[in-house]
């Protein structure tokens, strides 16, 4: 038989083509130019700033109290880690010990937030990948966290209950039982995660193998949170630098050495095991004892430099302030964990399928107005 | 290590650097634009250092000058260490870029000249981050000034 060879005129040619809308971020907030070539991903370049308010700016101007306000802006899932770092960088700096009682009521809040925002990043990491269902399920857990939340400060999202010197009230009496009644329904409910998405082949066919990211580069890029543990760098804050009551408590750091998107996924679902073990063992013993100590009306910083780090859900939260011993801070800089994690995606995406794209994207977990501040 | 161990041994690769511990809980070391470079690339090699860990770049106006301040933490030695590098040239300023040897810095340093207008020689990107392009002047600057969006001067 003979074979013929059919001439084609097909090129092969680099285009760009704008990203999304696919995760939630992308509706507008967060811009990806993507470079492709047919479907294989050259360059992956972000366009920042659509919601960028510069908080750092406002804070020169602010009081160390009005800061506060101004930080669940920034990572509004992980608001009250967020409160939690200008606090404690504020007492830390004016030598004010905290009563115990603060110190614990402020950890199971921390991690409540970080229970919250995991369910949330679960439910959409589902709905990204195309699994409708999570979002739902997700959503319903999370809504028990935010009721408490109310309950507790009149706040579902942006919370503002830490205040420089302690808590601005104590916790409402409901709350313990209520937070007990939201572990026992949870643990029922976070095998249900496993069964619906963890183990469905399609789910893992489309993160093994996919994005990943090693060691070595994870500390380069600065990664920090689930992603930079999923590579096999020790990187929490809440181990290596404890605040609040982090220390008296004992939890496993989640840690894998896959590096890739599949890893980073089961590092949140273990963390939320962790969460939940933490807030057992502070919950039925919280301190009785003030929840504020006195601070000046107006709190004036000595002269010199702070920094203050903290785990929020998304990773290792900065607080840099340069005071002059004024009022106001004299330079606040937030070094926000979600700014290095999106430093990465060019180097985890390159080379991929924009589907794998979709799916990595979704394991950094990325909220743009910490990012864009 | 400890702060006066690292204090001698980075004294040994340039000399006369000034060190300060006051007013901070860190060890801060200030450098000249020249030596940036050659400290930096010694502070992430040498292995009784090692630097692995760029957690915070921060562009400051110290007015008069300009400068950045590098935080650095060793993931082995769990030591950490502040850089810090000013220049006094308002109109051009221009320090060399970290990117070589810390990718993370990208992206800070980009943060950095959108905010300051301070250039980072040998950046492979280096361009506006969070505002446009015709953005006029470096609004962290201390005497920035926006007669429409600033309600306190």
């Amino acid at each position: 038989m003979e074979t013929t060879v059919v001439k084609s005129n097909f090129k092969s040619e680099e285009y760009f083509i704008n990203m999304g809308p696919q995760h939630p971020a992308t509706h507008g907030v967060l811009r990806l130019l993507l470079t492709i070539d047919g479907e294989i991903i050259k360059r992956v370049e972000p366009d920042l700033g659509y919601i960028h308010r510069s908080i750092e700016k406002m804070c020169e101007r602010d009081s160390y109290q009005q800061i506060v306000h101004l930080t669940d802006r920034m990572d509004y899932l992980s608001s009250h880690i967020n409160n939690e770092a200008v606090c404690l960088t504020v007492e830390n700096a004016l030598q004010l010990e905290m009563p115990e009682r603060v110190k614990v009521i402020r950890t199971i809040l921390s991690e409540l937030t970080r229970i919250a925002s995991h369910t949330l990043w679960w439910g959409v990491m589902g709905m990204d990948v195309g699994a409708l269902t999570t979002y739902f399920y997700g959503f319903r857990d999370r809504e028990l966290i935010n009721d408490i939340f109310e309950e507790t400060c009149g706040a579902r999202l942006t919370m503002n209950y830490n205040i420089p010197g302690g808590l601005m009230f104590d916790i409402h009496p409901n709350f313990v039982k209520r937070t007990k009644d939201f572990i026992t329904h949870f643990k029922t409910k976070l095998p249900e995660y496993d069964t619906l998405l963890t183990g469905n082949v399609i789910f893992q066919k489309r993160t093994k193998g996919v994005g990943i990211l090693t060691k070595e580069d994870a500390i380069s890029f600065g990664a920090s949170g689930p992603v930079g543990r999923a590579s096999g760098y020790s990187c929490d804050v809440r181990k290596h630098h404890p605040y609040s009551a982090y220390d008296r408590v004992t939890f496993n750091e989640a840690l894998k050495t896959e590096g890739d998107t599949f890893a980073r996924y089961q590092v949140r679902i273990q963390e939320m095991w962790e969460s939940i073990s933490i807030i057992e063992q502070l919950i039925d013993n919280i301190p009785e004892g003030d929840v504020q100590v006195a601070t000046n009306a107006v709190i004036k910083l000595p002269k010199g430099e702070y920094y203050q780090k903290v785990e929020t859900a998304r990773g290792e939260l900065g607080v840099y302030v340069i005071s002059t011993g004024t009022k106001n801070p004299y330079r606040v800089k937030f070094r926000s964990p979600g700014f290095s994690n999106l430093s990465l995606l060019n180097h985890i995406a390159v080379g991929g399928k924009i589907g794998d794209l979709v799916a990595s994207m979704a394991t950094l977990d990325l909220v743009i107005p910490d990012i864009d501040r | 290590m400890t702060n006066e161990a690292l204090q001698n041994l980075i004294n040994t690769w340039i000399p006369d650097l000034e060190f300060s511990e006051e007013g901070s809980q860190f060890l801060n070391v200030t450098v000249t634009p020249e030596n940036l470079h050659q400290l930096m690339i010694e502070l992430k090699k040498n292995k009784e250092t090692s630097f692995d860990l760029l957690f915070c770049l921060s562009g400051v106006d110290w007015q008069p000058e300009l400068g950045v301040v590098y935080h650095l933490e060793s993931t082995t030695h769990r030591h950490i260490i502040v850089v810090k590098v000013k220049t006094a040239d308002r109109e051009n300023p221009a320090l060399d870029s970290v990117c070589d040897i810390w990718r993370t810095a990208e992206f800070h340093e980009r943060e950095v000249f959108d905010f300051f207008g301070i250039k980072f020689n040998n950046h492979p990107n280096l361009k506006r981050l969070f505002l446009t392009d015709e953005w006029e002047g470096f609004p962290l600057r201390k005497d920035y000034e926006d007669e429409i969006n600033m309600v306190i001067k």
